[in-house]
């Protein structure tokens, strides 16, 4: 295992291009070169925007040129998930389905992200139409973890993930129905931002389950996060308006900390303990009915995403990865009236989430219960002696629910385990207080950061 | 005529037979496990203004 080096964040590079230290067309080429170099093993692009990158890079730097600096995003080169419709390109969804004809125009996140200045380098790599946790049902070939290559780096934005933290791009777009924001941000050392569900629009971008979906920025800390956040958006990032926290957290043990490797498990606590030492009070929140999540959620997604493919399932079924198929099969016998009761249960959730968090300025939890698995397994054991557990169940479990309550969740790195596998801890804050979510993130990272 | 779990339980393997998807047949027996603990859950009890039984009847698979 070589730890590829870091790449600065994005606020520092975003300082060098404004003081015209480095040139945009210099950030980009180096993006590009570092693509060249290492993306033949990872494999986190499905395409590369090489040329109208570089006419990119000329324009932003013209616009320096002339003192037009459009803030933090200026001249910073980011990927987007291969989901979400940038025109010109087709959007694969890294499937043998789609009709690989170019977008019309570019989803609102991606237009607003060009707005602030960003530079777009390429479309990365995915499970298959966003519909598993590996990364490894893709028309492209598996996406590959940047600290061992024999892994994978989660999902379902896997390609996304690996472009950051393969030090590629500064930032990323992904999507996350039932965690494939944070599930790869916690296996690669990532932050990644979930926010409250509706906040950043969906359109343009391929639906797996309409009432899940989300769409957020992967980055390499807090700070940057919030200002892909900003852009998303289409607000400036505005000096931080913010209160500050009241350093409560509410840590839901029962079913969230019930199946964690013993590493995670260790790290997590060690970061429990870091946090209490930095004067946070961290107490047990148990959220009602949690043990109901899986089954809700199963009830919701199978349905939303059968009915999003039906027709395709119908016409080319077996152009579809065999595993991603035989799910969306799966919803196609999910009956209405348990689609309805699973609706219930997700109120009735989302009022258990909404308990366990009062008083507190968040939840904190594991983001995944297993360091980054082997590619190609299907179960793993949770310690010594445990019972095989599916890799799929047991990635989805911890982060799931919030797709499901629509609550604002970020992972943010907390630790490694002995072989450098990073580990996530997950925060969640009230819906709509996203903002104020990355606040407690910013200051928990603080505390949890290597450095600090 | 009832329709319970194991009706449709029954139909749907057939169903998955019929069109040669027997990667279907051990998936479906695990939603079905998974649509008894949701129509079991104590919260769809409530909702449907009747209360939960004390202890699960393993024959009294619920109807519609």
């Amino acid at each position: 295992m070589t730890p590829l080096p870091p790449e600065p964040a994005l606020r520092r590079l975003a300082a060098a291009i404004e003081v015209g230290e480095v040139s945009v067309r210099e950030v980009v080429e180096a993006a590009l070169h570092r693509i060249a170099t290492r993306d033949a093993t990872l494999n986190a692009f499905t395409v590369v925007l090489d040329e109208s990158a570089r006419l990119a890079a000329a324009r932003a730097d013209a616009e320096i040129a002339v003192g037009r600096y459009r803030g933090p995003l200026h001249g910073i080169p980011i990927s987007v998930k291969d989901l979400i419709d940038v025109v010109g390109v087709p959007t694969t969804a890294a499937s043998r389905v789609t009709d690989r004809s170019p977008a019309d125009a570019d989803a609102p996140v991606v237009a607003r992200l060009r707005s602030a200045g960003a530079i777009l380098i390429g479309k990365c790599n995915l499970h298959e139409f966003a519909f598993g946790t590996t990364g490894e049902d893709s028309a492209f070939g598996p996406t590959r973890h940047p600290v061992d290559t024999t892994r994978s780096p989660g999902g379902s934005s896997s390609g996304s993930a690996v472009s950051v933290a393969g030090g590629m791009v500064t930032a990323s777009v992904g999507t996350d129905t039932g965690g494939s924001i944070r599930i790869p941000a916690a296996a690669c050392g990532l932050v990644g931002l979930k926010p409250t569900f509706g906040e950043l629009s969906c359109d343009g971008i391929v639906p797996l389950a309409p009432s899940l979906d989300h769409v957020g920025p992967l980055t390499r800390c807090v700070a940057d996060a919030r200002i892909m956040f900003a852009a998303m958006r289409g607000t400036t990032t505005a000096a931080d308006t913010t209160t500050p926290p009241a350093r409560r957290l509410g840590c839901p043990r029962p079913y969230f900390l019930d199946q964690l490797d013993d590493e995670v498990r260790a790290v997590f606590e060690q970061a429990l303990e870091r946090l209490g030492d930095a004067a946070w009070a961290v107490s047990t929140s148990p959220i009602r009915h949690a043990s109901d999540t899986a089954t809700v959620c199963l009830h919701l997604v199978l349905p939303e995403a059968a009915a999003a493919h039906a027709s395709s399932l119908e016409r080319q079924g077996e152009a579809y990865t065999e595993g991603v198929r035989v799910r969306l099969e799966l919803g196609r016998y999910v009956l209405a009236e348990d689609y309805v009761r699973a609706q219930r249960g997700r109120a009735v959730l989302a009022q258990a989430v909404d308990e366990a968090l009062a008083d507190h300025d968040a939840l904190v939890l594991p983001s995944l219960a297993i360091p980054a698995p082997r590619l190609g397994i299907d179960t793993v054991e949770l310690g010594l002696g445990g019972r095989p557990v599916s890799v799929r169940n047991v990635m989805l479990r911890l982060t799931q629910l919030f797709n499901a309550t629509g609550h604002p969740a970020v992972s943010i790195p907390c630790g490694q385990t002995a072989s450098g596998l990073p580990v996530g801890l997950q925060l969640v804050g009230r819906r709509s207080c996203t903002e104020q979510l990355l606040a407690v993130a910013e200051a928990c990272e603080q505390v949890l950061a290597p450095e600090a | 005529m009832t329709l319970t779990l194991d009706d449709w339980l029954d139909a749907a393997q057939t169903n998955a037979e019929r069109r040669q998807l027997p990667a279907l047949g051990p998936l479906l027996t695990a939603l079905a496990d998974a649509t008894r603990a949701l129509r079991e859950a104590e919260w769809n009890h409530h909702a449907a203004s009747r209360p939960a039984p004390e202890t699960p009847q393993p024959d009294d698979t619920p109807t519609t």
